[in-house]
């Protein structure tokens, strides 16, 4: 079920003491946050948050009900503005960025509850996420002259080879909003691919699965990573999957960081056990 | 890839027959009505109605860019339409003498009334867009008014020293003798020359729809819809919403503006008031929206066409025609949204009928 070792995917520590796969460890990580920490209020939703993400990395953001996955997630795609702390996406800072242009930067998301453009057609879902590399201007769009053919052409080939990628092109002209809750679930990483990111957050991206889902999913993540070489980030509570897929692994608790690591060292940390357990009583 | 996908790849998708039926529809009647006009069979009611039946439908329309294909509800159209109209009819005043070619002078009054229309809408649409839902048609709603009452108070004279302004009274302007009044407050502009055709008409209609069709099945009219579906999401993949929703604002507000230029170009005074720049004028537009179908661009021009001409059809019933126009607005309504009418509707489509005889033989074949 663990990765490899042979493929690099090995955790070695980068000069600064972050952990990345062995693999990614001549090139800038995809994204190294560093103090983030948000306060809603007076309450501190998240505290001290920092992690190193290597290119090709496939990373777990676990951690109990409320641990503050979600708004590290929020987070980093600038939903939130952070109250301390620098986020680095490919060596630069995204503060002050809007959502959309962090996006174009580079971080793609999908979402715990899913957000499909539910009217619209699977294919046109992911249109929309080629929205931003699509060069149709506005007077092409509304004359479907001056290049509109060519572009909506190439619009065209691409969704669908990424939807052939994802095996979802037999549903491509059916209405997004009609698909089963898997279906909807691979076409919210579809759009987010159309995006053409350098990381990929999934928000639990197997709720609601059975085993087979979770374990099609599982190949799927992997053969994002490979056939794109990004990095993939995701929450999960199903610990299968974590433990399978993911190289490097984040705990959460109560808004902070309490492990890092490879799987097999989170497995046994007493800290993780501790907080998705409780602690044992004294005999 | 899957044999299905790559006949998808080619084959023409489903969306492009449907702006063609509607623009097939629009140039049918378009037809049908220069052969009646032609062979003098139309009555004198009916052609005094083919200008606003125009100009609704190009209401209708961009409204239901803003309402169906935004998702933003905007109460106040009528004003863009307003601005549109005194603009345009300002410029063709002025310049009557100087363009003495009828058809430039009236192509310049139409991009006139559209463009300051436009900029309206870009300018209301700045702060207005950030507010959402009840919150933003109440704004719009009270911009339309500002303007229609900011008109309707407005003297503008000419003299050899220039523009003045008034907002009390024709004195007010204290124009030199030579002077002439363009805008005389609650009073209107007279003198505009009266080029609207039905012809003209039909070309802005044309204009408006093959634009918003075409919007529609674009890249930013997918994002325009991702938008309205759900604008967390159209953030997350790139997608600025404030420049979406200010260019479909003002494309709106353009649309608006001809349809402006049209009303104002097919009347001897051009005045301000609640029914035509109003809020009752712009409720009237939404009805036209709403009853047409939310997002439907043919279902705005339909309804555009049919309740314009239904009161003036029912004129003969005297007394009785709000009341029976009424009671048609309620069983137009009741057809449209009542989940068992819409259930029924579907069935007898012969698009389904069709659909279903297919599937009969499938399953006859397969036995």
């Amino acid at each position: 079920m663990f990765n490899d070792p042979n493929d690099g995917s090995r955790l070695v520590p980068y000069p600064s003491g972050a952990l990345v796969p062995e693999r990614d460890l001549g090139k800038t990580p995809i994204l190294e946050v560093r103090h983030l920490g948000i306060d809603f209020g007076g309450l501190t939703a998240v505290d001290d948050f920092s992690l190193t993400i290597g290119r090709t990395e496939i990373a777990g953001l676990i951690g109990p009900n409320g641990a503050g996955k979600t708004t590290v997630f929020n987070l980093l795609t600038n939903v939130y503005q952070p109250t301390r702390g620098d986020i680095l996406l490919d060596g630069y800072s995204t503060a002050g960025k809007t959502t959309a242009q962090v996006n174009r930067m580079g971080i793609a998301r999908t979402f715990q509850n899913i957000r499909l453009f539910d009217k619209m057609s699977v294919i046109d879902n992911v249109k929309v996420g080629l929205n931003s590399s699509t060069k149709e201007s506005f007077l092409a769009c509304m004359t479907h002259l001056f290049g509109y053919r060519k572009a909506e052409k190439l619009a065209q080939e691409e969704a669908m080879r990424l939807l052939d990628f994802m095996h979802m092109t037999d549903v491509a002209y059916d209405e997004a909003g009609s698909l089963p809750y898997g279906a909807q679930r691979r076409l919210e990483i579809v759009r987010a691919l159309a995006t053409k990111p350098g990381i990929l957050l999934l928000d639990e991206p197997a709720a609601g699965m059975n085993p087979s889902e979770t374990a099609e999913l599982m190949e799927n993540i992997r053969k994002i990573r490979d056939t794109f070489q990004i990095a993939v980030m995701l929450i999960e509570h199903d610990m299968n999957l974590v433990m399978g897929i993911c190289e490097g692994i984040c705990v959460l608790n109560y808004g902070k960081v309490i492990a890092k690591g490879a799987p097999e060292d989170i497995k046994s940390n007493p800290v993780v056990i501790e907080a998705y357990l409780g602690k044992k009583k004294e005999a | 890839m899957s044999q299905k996908a790559i006949k998808l790849l080619g084959g023409s998708r489903p969306v492009d027959k449907n702006s063609a039926i509607t623009v097939s529809i629009v140039v049918a009647l378009f037809a049908v009505i220069e052969v009646l006009k032609g062979t003098g069979h139309i009555s004198n009611l009916l052609s005094g109605l083919l200008v606003p039946i125009c100009m609704y439908i190009t209401l209708a329309v961009s409204l239901n860019l803003v309402v169906g294909i935004l998702g933003e509800l905007s109460l106040g159209h009528a004003g863009f339409m307003c601005v549109g109209a005194y603009a345009s009819a300002l410029f063709s005043l002025v310049t009557k003498e100087a363009i003495p070619m009828t058809w430039l002078r009236f192509l310049l009054a139409f991009l006139i009334g559209g463009a300051v229309a436009a900029v309206f809408g870009l300018l209301i649409g700045i702060p207005v867009l950030r507010l959402k839902g009840d919150y933003l048609a109440i704004v719009t709603l009270a911009f339309g008014e500002i303007i229609k009452n900011l008109v309707t108070i407005l003297h503008l004279g000419v003299d050899k020293h220039g523009l003045h302004f008034s907002t009390e009274s024709v004195a007010a302007l204290r124009l030199a003798e030579d002077g002439r009044i363009l805008i005389k407050g609650a009073l209107g502009i007279t003198g505009v020359p009266k080029s609207s055709t039905f012809e003209i008409g039909f070309v802005i209609v044309m204009i408006t729809l093959l634009v918003s069709l075409n919007l529609v099945r674009s890249a930013k009219g997918r994002a325009i819809m991702a938008i309205r579906d759900n604008r967390i999401a159209a953030e997350s993949v790139g997608i600025n919403i404030t420049t979406y929703k200010l260019f479909v604002f003002s494309l709106s507000a353009f649309f608006a503006g001809l349809a402006g230029v049209l009303y104002s170009h097919n009347l001897a005074t051009l005045t301000a008031n609640t029914n035509n720049f109003g809020y009752n004028m712009s409720i009237s537009i939404l009805l036209l929206v709403v009853l047409g179908g939310v997002g439907s661009i043919r279902g705005s021009v339909i309804a555009a066409i049919i309740l314009t001409a239904l009161p003036e059809l029912l004129r003969g019933l005297s007394d009785y025609r709000m009341l029976i126009y009424s009671i048609l607005l309620i069983v137009i309504m009741l057809f449209n949204a009542s989940p068992k009418l819409v259930a029924l509707r579907e069935r007898v489509s012969p698009k389904n009928l069709i659909k279903r005889k297919k599937a009969q033989k499938e399953v006859q074949a397969n036995v």
